[in-house]
């Protein structure tokens, strides 16, 4: 049966974007990953761009987005998202390119790439899913995972002593010349997704204007590795995370 | 008109890589090689012809941006030396996996570790047998003088898209470094993303348009039959490759006794071993691999009835010998001769190996 069958078209509000395939998400109830999916989904549509853009999908969660979004993809390996999307970009200057990246792939294993990437300006967006932890591989710590969090590896609070601290690398990010708009967001609240959208507009309309990198931080929950349900992941998420990680524009040229 | 020109065997990479309409080079410093790099940005091909060059942050990155060029469906290369070649072989499985074409050339130097900066055959196994994770192959190509160094950089390009899997160039720092007259080819002009699609068929990530389903560049299956299946379709590849890509020169064998088995510089030093050798009455030949996958295994079967005995010589402590001796099948005495590290075996060394081995045992 067609949507059409159910809800007379006069009294359609809303359909999903046509960028989104109609696959069967895998990721858990809640998870933060979809929303931002759906959103990036429904920019591509927006700006007609759905033959221009060529996005990049990491390791993590998130390693079988191609599989929700009607557009090429390459499939990087672990960390490896910003050089693979520096070739695609420099080999098709015209071309939408952006990467879609975890904490664990982005912040620790691939930091080398992302910085570097970011360093030389190239003409890319970068979305970056903090979650604070390892989702894909089953909890453990993120390099982003708060002091005193538990996950699989620090099964009783991330120790700065040991472990180190929680790298906010979105900061470091800023202070690099080759990005031009880097900001923080988050996609809990029917508020923040409109703000989430209109930056993942903004960087959109940065590559298409040739401005270098423009890089957004998506603050995220994971319900399963913080094992918790959805709401309470939620409100853990605003008193936790947003004091460490603040939300907002650290740049935006 | 041919053009002559002398230069180093790096500078012949980086000069064939231009005529033969590379769209892209990604590069990391290393010596024996870094004049590929360098002699790119000397020459800013992306004037000339649009190439892209660009120095990466690290090896990883480097292959990473091969993978990503290559997924577009480009002509794009790598070149670095054995420890940045060990940094690529994550990038090299993911290229393998996802049945990318590319070129990875190696101007190997002595190991293990950083080693020295010397010419070397000791990454032979790492070329030949896969040298990252999973079951798969890269098809290698052995170049002897300056002028292979130039003609495989298109050769290998050729064959990697012929079967979407990435070609090396395993070469050493003697072929690197060393400069022989190079009879230089003309331009060939790079591809259009029209003329790509047309040649290569709509496989890579061009942007997705009205008339075809979305193109995804992965090597990621998590069904483990049909992971089996991809298995197989890789097997049947290499198959072929196996059957109709193999290359070799064979030196002096018509009334070889004996019989040398050497790639790259190694197989130079042998040519004057064979001269000396002859000079002394000891009836003695070449064969020379020009790929090491495809190995030239049916050349050598095909020459046992006449031999007393096979000797490889290596730059390493005895790698290539295996597949000889998987070619030979304990048919005739297979031995191997070869200095490591770094060092240079001499004609001399390599006659006295010959005559301790075979004759004087
Ligand atoms: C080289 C390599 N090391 C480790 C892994 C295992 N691995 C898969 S996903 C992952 C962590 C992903 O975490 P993150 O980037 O935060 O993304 P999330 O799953 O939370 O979305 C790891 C370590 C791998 N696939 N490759």
């Amino acid at each position: 049966m067609d949507v059409k069958d159910i809800i007379k078209e006069e009294n359609l509000v809303y359909s999903k974007s046509k960028v989104l395939t109609d696959n069967i998400m895998h990721y858990c109830p809640g998870c933060t990953h979809g929303v931002v999916h759906k959103i990036i989904a429904e920019v591509i549509e927006e700006m007609g761009i759905q033959d221009k853009t060529i996005a990049v999908s990491p390791v993590g969660c998130s390693v079988l987005a191609y599989n929700y979004l009607d557009i090429d993809w390459q499939e990087a390996a672990h960390g490896r998202a910003p050089a693979i999307a520096t070739a695609i970009s420099r080999l098709h200057p015209e071309k939408y390119v952006f990467t879609y990246q975890g904490d664990g792939d982005l912040a620790s294993i691939g930091t080398a790439e992302i910085m570097h990437a970011c360093n030389r300006g190239e003409n890319i967006t970068v979305i970056f899913i903090n979650n604070a932890i390892y989702g894909m591989t089953g909890g453990q710590m993120a390099p982003t995972t708060l002091e005193g969090m538990k996950t699989a590896t620090t099964p009783y609070g991330r120790r700065v002593d040991l472990n180190g601290y929680p790298l906010k690398i979105t900061e470091l990010i800023a202070q690099l010349p080759g990005t031009c708009y880097v900001t923080r967001q988050s996609g809990h609240t029917p508020a923040a997704v409109r703000k989430l959208k209109k930056a993942i507009t903004k960087a959109f309309e940065n590559t298409g204007k040739n401005k270098g990198t423009s890089f957004i931080e998506v603050v995220s929950t994971c319900n399963s590795g913080w094992k918790m349900p959805p709401v309470k992941a939620n409100e853990w998420m605003v008193e936790n995370m947003f004091p460490f990680y603040p939300l907002g524009d650290m740049k935006d040229e | 008109m041919a053009e002559l020109r002398l230069m180093k065997g790096n500078e012949a990479i980086a000069e064939a890589a231009i005529r033969c309409g590379c769209d892209g080079y990604f590069g990391y410093p290393i010596t024996p090689q870094s004049e590929v790099l360098e002699t790119l940005m000397a020459r800013m091909p992306w004037d000339e012809t649009g190439m892209v060059v660009l120095q990466a942050e690290s090896e990883l990155a480097a292959i990473n941006m091969v993978y990503g060029g290559a997924g577009c469906g480009k002509k794009v290369m790598t070149s670095s030396s054995s420890p940045g070649i060990s940094l690529k072989q994550e990038g090299i499985t993911y290229i393998a996996g996802a049945e990318l074409p590319c070129l990875v050339v190696n101007v190997v130097r002595g190991g293990p570790g950083l080693g020295t900066i010397q010419p070397a055959q000791s990454d032979y196994f790492q070329a030949v047998k896969g040298g990252g994770h999973g079951d798969y192959k890269l098809i290698v190509l052995a170049p002897a003088s300056v002028q292979e160094m130039y003609d495989f950089v298109d050769l290998g390009f050729e064959l990697a898209f012929k079967y979407r899997n990435p070609a090396m160039i395993l070469s050493d720092g003697v072929i690197g470094q060393m400069m022989e007259k190079v009879q230089l080819g003309d331009y060939k002009p790079r591809l259009t993303n029209e003329e790509i699609i047309k040649r290569y068929g709509s496989w890579a990530t061009t942007g997705k348009t009205a008339d075809r389903k979305r193109n995804i560049i992965t090597s990621l299956d998590l069904d483990a039959g049909s992971q089996e299946k991809f298995n197989i379709k890789l097997q049947n590849k290499y198959k072929e490759i196996q059957d109709k890509e193999v290359r070799f020169e064979k030196i002096a064998c018509d009334d070889a006794e004996y019989l040398l088995v050497a790639y790259g510089s190694s197989s130079r030093v042998c040519q004057k071993a064979i001269d000396i050798a002859r000079g002394k009455g000891i009836k003695v030949g070449l064969l020379r691999p020009i790929t090491l996958f495809p190995y030239p295994s049916k050349a050598i079967q095909e020459l046992l009835p006449q031999l007393k005995g096979i000797l490889s010589v290596e730059m390493s402590a005895g790698q290539m010998v295996e597949d000889v001796r998987l070619a030979v099948n304990g048919k005739v005495n297979v031995e191997h001769f070869g200095r490591m590290g770094g060092v240079i075996p001499t004609p001399n060394e390599v006659v006295e190996a010959l005559e301790e081995k075979f004759i004087k045992a």
